[in-house]
């Protein structure tokens, strides 16, 4: 294949893209440090939706007529797109769902129902409520067992720990790739090998990741992979389940309805093949198209300079904040993506949030559905900035100008 | 002797207090410096009956009712929250159970602070209000 030679990175071209970058909160230039959250979209993904629901929009996969023929081809078109953008063998290998925690609930439910009682499945210590809750509502219903593996108060997983964890019974590995709170980038490709060789299979969480750095399902070798598109610079409510074909040709449906069978009689129902068998009912067409479109705007930019001065951001961000007193930086694992948490002694995260808010500052505070992660810190909650490749130095400087006001607040 | 102020000159007198700043970083600097000030509910009364469980902070009502009039001690564990708190009980303490029942507690959305009530804000001070309501409730006389 040939490379095609992109345009180095450059922030300020980039911000040109994002119409939502260019306004002013409360009189003050937005500063949008939430993209842990969700992210910005581009013109081109916006252009995007308005064309489909413009001129292209009809339902797909059964219609004989030019509109739907065409929203069909564009569908499977973006479904393609994503699966070269995470390298996966297969189109068939890519589900379309509402999103991670969709992605994860199928998973539950569907590869749920090939375990036994007595089964194990391990998580961790710092899993999003999305990656806990499924499993435990799962192991109640088929009688498994919920093993966590802990972390140190870096926010590093305790590879020896989880070792002693992992054993024949452990049946699924489900794991963040990135945590949300506090940015740890899991050794998953190492984690994936331990869990397979113990014959388990590997979920990961991809919310955090797809956004901050390449994926290669096939280097990774995860069984599943799950991410939002919304984190991907595309529309909400849509997201993809990645999983390799011969398991998700061993599972069972996940819903019933349209598009997901292959015959129906009152007496018995076939079902359709891979991907359509996880897709019932009328999927998000306009998101599914325009997350395909989001992927060819990722395509056309220089990632890796992206992701470099993503790394600088948050080096950066680090370094003004080491400067506070009575600061901490909650997740300081070696190995961590562009989200700060942090909490200041006396402050409660909600006050510097709302302060915060009233300088044009977007960041997230609270528990970031992570409460059992929040109770290992014994602390209510973090303030947490999160960064895109559009974000700028400048508007970090202003960030901690601002933090520092409201702290003198606070106090 | 201090006048007893209506639970309506209550609020207006609230409104005219605000009506000095000049910007919002005034007003957040009054309302956490009330937040400070504010006498806080006794460590025993920090009970889960007590509790409103917002997504980002808890706030702890207590409410008395003494000689046909309520009390009310609170506490949050924001300041800025804490201070709105503070706003609300010098509002509705010594009033009637009915007066409480039937004001409309117009200062807040008056002095610019509604996006603090908003149901999304999840700070606990929605279901605060909702809960001295409801205690008011209680002892109304049928």
């Amino acid at each position: 294949m040939t490379e095609i030679i992109k345009k180095p990175f450059n922030v300020r071209e980039i911000r040109e893209e994002f119409p939502a970058l260019r306004q002013e909160i409360y009189g003050k230039n937005l500063i949008y440090f939430d993209n842990g959250a969700t992210s910005q979209k581009p013109q081109i993904v916006l252009n995007a939706i308005n064309k489909f629901y413009s001129k292209e929009n009809a339902n797909i996969h059964r219609g004989v007529h030019f509109m739907s023929q065409k929203a069909t081809t564009e569908f499977e078109e973006a479904r393609k797109k994503i699966q070269h953008f995470i390298n996966a063998r297969k189109a068939e290998e890519i589900i379309f769902t509402k999103g991670t925690t969709d992605g994860i609930n199928l998973v539950a439910s569907s590869y749920g129902e090939l375990l036994t009682a007595g089964d194990e499945i391990l998580i961790t210590a710092m899993e999003h409520h999305s990656n806990i809750v499924p499993w435990q509502m799962l192991c109640q219903r088929k009688g498994l067992i919920l093993r966590v593996a802990p972390i140190n108060f870096k926010g590093e997983l305790i590879e020896e720990e989880f070792d002693k964890l992992l054993s024949k019974k452990t049946k699924l590995l489900a794991i963040t790739h990135i945590s949300n709170t506090l940015g740890t980038i899991n050794p998953v490709k190492e984690l994936t090998q331990k869990a397979h060789a113990v014959g388990a299979k590997v979920l990961l969480d991809g919310a955090q990741s797809i956004q901050h750095m390449k994926i290669d399902v096939k280097d990774l070798d995860c069984d599943f992979y799950v991410f939002s598109s919304h984190k991907l610079f595309g529309p909400t409510g849509i997201g993809v389940l990645y999983g390799k074909e011969d398991l998700l040709d061993r599972m069972p449906p996940y819903q019933g309805g349209g598009d997901m069978i292959s015959r129906v009689t009152f007496e018995h129902t076939s079902y359709n093949e891979l991907p359509f068998k996880f897709e019932a009912g009328t999927p998000h067409i306009a998101g599914g198209i325009c997350l395909g479109t989001s992927v060819g705007f990722l395509n056309s930019i220089d990632l890796d300079g992206a992701q470099k001065h993503e790394g600088e951001l948050t080096k950066y961000a680090e370094h003004l904040l080491d400067t506070f007193e009575g600061l901490h930086i909650i997740g300081e694992a070696k190995n961590k993506t562009s989200v700060i948490s942090f909490t200041v002694d006396g402050i409660h995260p909600f006050d510097i949030g709302t302060l915060l808010d009233k300088h044009g500052i977007a960041v997230r505070t609270g528990h970031h559905c992570t409460q059992p992660l929040m109770d290992f810190y014994k602390i209510p909650g973090t303030t947490r900035a999160s960064f895109a490749f559009y974000n700028t130095k400048e508007e970090i400087d202003l960030f901690v100008e601002a933090l520092e006001k409201s702290i003198n607040m606070l106090k | 002797m201090a006048i007893l102020l209506t639970i309506q000159e209550k609020q207006d007198e609230i409104v005219s207090e605000f009506e000095v700043f000049d910007d919002w970083m005034e007003k957040y600097e009054y309302l956490i410096d009330l937040g400070k000030d504010l006498p806080l509910i006794q460590e025993e009364l920090k009970t889960e009956e007590r509790l409103i469980e917002g997504c980002q902070s808890r706030v702890w009502l207590n409410a008395d009712f003494n000689d046909g009039k309520m009390q009310f001690s609170a506490d949050s564990e924001a300041i800025i929250t804490k201070g709105i708190i503070g706003l609300l009980i010098r509002v509705l303490n010594d009033e009637h159970p009915e007066t409480i029942l039937k004001t409309d507690l117009k200062f807040i959305s008056d002095i610019g602070l509604q996006e603090h009530l908003s149901p999304t804000r999840a700070n606990g001070l929605n279901g605060m209000i909702k809960k001295m309501k409801m205690e008011a409730l209680k002892y109304i006389q049928h």
